[in-house]
C-alpha cells in the first residue's frame, strides 16, 4: 500500500464522506486448529474467546511474559474449533515463532499470509458498494462477524470490521484473485465516489477514532492496561500470558497512560516522539499525531506520567523547541 | 505535468528564486508540492533574519511530513508571506504565484549564477 494515491487529505474525505478502498493484502493470516485449539488460543490471547460464536470476531492482544503487547489483532472464529488470526504485516513472523512456541501437539498453526489478498472498503456509501457488487439480495455480516460470499465464481471472506471508524468491510481472497476483486471494486464504486486509499489516511482516520498504530502507539514494553484498552483483556479468565503483570498493573495503576490531546491553537501538526510538558516539566511523549482532516486541527495521542493522565488536563507539545499548549481529550478526537 | 517556468532559478532542493532587482521572491516549486501534497502549516522565517546559501529558514509541513526550506543564496529576510499562516494550501494551488514564502535581498546577485536554470531543473526532477 503507497503513502497515497492522489492526496492523503482527498483519499480520507473519500471514506468520511463516501467510500474509500485499501489495499491490504499485506496483512498476515494465521490459522489455527484441532481439539482443543479453543482452550489452548484464550490462554495465548487477552480477550474472551469464549464469548466467540462461529463466524463472529474480536479484537484482542498476544503479549508477552511481561504483559507486553507482541501484537494487536483481530481473531475469528470460523469453525467450532478453528479461528483465523488477521495480524499486523510486520509481526506475522514474530506471532507465529511465539505461539509455535507454546502449541500443544493436538493444535495446528499455519501462515497463510501469502495465500490471502484482501481490501478494506470502508465509508458511509459501503452499502450501496456492496449490493453493486455482490447482488442485492447479498448482505454484509454484521458488526465484527465473518462470512463467505459467492463473488464472480469464487468464494471470499467478508467480515464487518475496519480501521476508520467508518462502517465497512475487510474482504479476504486467495492472491490470485486480488487484481479482478479490486479493479471490480473500484469500477464498481465509481457511481458512489469510490477512491483509492492510502497509509497516508488510514494513519489520520484511525488517528481521529484513536485506533492505536502497533509499533507507534503499542509496543512491546507498553501493555494494554497503559494504552487505555483495557476493555480487550478479560481479567476474570483463570489464565493467559500476561495476566500476572496485568493484575499488579492494574492493582498499583499503570506509571504512563496513553492519552488522546488536541492543540489549543492553530498551529504546525504534533508527531510521533515530540516531547510532553506540564508546568515546564516533562511528563511524556507524543507516539502518533497530525492534522486531523475532518478536524482541520492537530491531533494526535501521547504516553505521559499518570498522574496527568486527566481528561482536561493543560499540556505543551514541544515543537522544533517551541511549546504548544494541548488539552487530553476523551476518545473518540472526531464525532460525526 | 508539472510545471517548470523557464523564467526562474530552481535549487536542488526544491526552491524556486525570482530575481526582482537586488532581491530574490522565494517558494517551493510544484514538483516539490505535488510530492508533499497537503500542506497544512508554514513555519515562516522571522523579519530581518540574516541567512547563509542552504541554510534551513523556514518549515513547509504537510500531513505527510515536515520539510525544511532553504536560503538559496546569502541574504537577509525582507518580507515573508503572512497570508499561508491562515491558508498553508496556497503552496499547492499556487506555487509559483501566492503560495511564495519569503522575499530575500541578496547579499551579491552574482551568487544567483550558481542555481539551476529551468532546463536543468527539469533535468533534476526527471520532468
Amino acid at each position: 500500500m503507497p503513502v497515497q494515491y492522489t492526496s492523503i487529505v482527498e483519499e480520507h474525505q473519500a471514506v468520511r464522506n463516501a467510500v474509500g478502498i485499501f489495499d491490504i493484502s499485506h496483512m498476515g493470516q494465521l490459522v489455527i486448529e484441532g481439539s482443543g485449539a479453543r482452550e489452548w488460543l484464550n490462554g495465548m490471547l487477552t480477550n474472551n474467546i469464549h464469548k466467540l460464536d462461529v463466524g463472529t470476531g474480536q479484537y484482542t492482544f498476544l503479549l508477552n511474559d511481561s504483559a507486553g503487547i507482541i501484537d494487536d489483532l483481530i481473531v475469528y472464529r470460523i469453525g467450532e474449533q478453528s479461528f483465523l488470526l488477521v495480524v499486523n504485516a510486520a509481526r506475522t513472523e514474530e506471532d507465529f515463532a511465539w505461539m509455535q512456541k507454546h502449541l500443544p501437539a493436538h493444535v495446528k498453526l499455519d501462515n497463510r499470509s501469502a495465500d490471502f489478498g484482501g481490501v478494506a472498503i470502508q465509508g458511509p456509501r459501503l452499502l450501496e458498494l456492496f449490493h453493486a457488487l455482490f447482488g442485492k439480495d447479498m448482505h454484509p455480516p454484521p458488526r465484527n462477524a465473518i462470512a463467505d460470499l459467492p463473488f464472480d465464481g469464487t468464494k471470499v471472506s467478508v467480515a464487518r470490521t475496519g480501521y476508520t471508524g467508518e462502517d465497512g468491510v475487510e474482504i479476504f481472497f486467495p492472491a490470485t484473485d486480488a487484481v479482478n476483486f479490486w479493479n471490480a471494486a473500484l469500477e464498481n464504486g465509481k457511481p458512489f465516489g469510490i477512491k483509492p486509499c492510502g497509509l497516508g489516511a488510514r494513519d489520520t482516520l484511525r488517528q481521529e477514532m484513536c485506533y492505536p498504530l502497533n509499533g507507534s502507539d503499542l509496543s512491546p514494553e507498553r501493555n494494554p492496561i497503559e494504552a487505555g484498552l483495557g476493555f480487550f483483556v478479560d481479567l476474570t479468565k483463570p489464565n493467559f500470558i500476561g495476566r500476572d503483570v496485568l493484575l499488579k498493573t492494574k492493582k498499583n495503576g499503570p506509571r504512563e497512560k496513553l492519552v488522546p490531546f488536541r492543540m489549543k491553537e492553530q498551529g504546525p501538526p504534533p508527531r510521533a516522539h515530540y516531547a510532553v510538558f506540564a508546568n515546564g516539566e516533562r511528563i511524556g511523549e507524543v507516539t502518533s499525531g497530525t492534522i486531523s482532516p475532518s478536524l482541520n486541527w492537530g491531533i494526535g495521542m501521547a504516553y505521559v506520567s499518570a498522574a496527568h493522565a486527566k481528561i482536561g488536563a493543560q499540556i505543551d507539545i514541544e515543537i522544533r523547541g517551541r511549546k504548544f499548549p494541548a488539552t487530553i481529550e476523551k476518545k473518540p478526537l472526531y464525532k460525526k | 505535468m508539472t510545471n517548470v517556468p523557464d523564467d526562474l532559478l530552481y535549487t536542488e532542493t526544491h526552491e524556486w528564486v525570482r530575481r526582482e532587482g537586488d532581491r530574490g521572491r522565494v517558494g517551493i516549486s510544484d514538483h516539490a508540492q505535488s510530492e508533499l501534497t497537503d500542506v497544512v502549516y508554514v513555519e515562516l522565517p522571522k523579519m530581518d533574519r540574516q541567512a547563509n546559501a542552504k541554510e534551513a529558514i523556514a518549515v513547509v509541513e504537510s500531513v505527510k511530513a515536515a520539510s525544511d526550506i532553504y536560503a538559496p543564496v546569502k541574504g537577509t529576510v525582507v518580507e515573508v508571506n503572512k497570508a499561508l499562516e491562515a491558508d498553508p494550501g496556497l503552496i499547492n494551488r499556487e506555487p509559483y504565484g501566492q503560495g511564495w514564502i519569503f522575499v530575500l535581498k541578496l547579499d551579491n546577485a552574482d551568487d544567483l549564477k550558481q542555481l539551476k536554470d529551468a532546463a536543468a531543473y527539469r533535468t533534476q526532477i526527471g520532468s
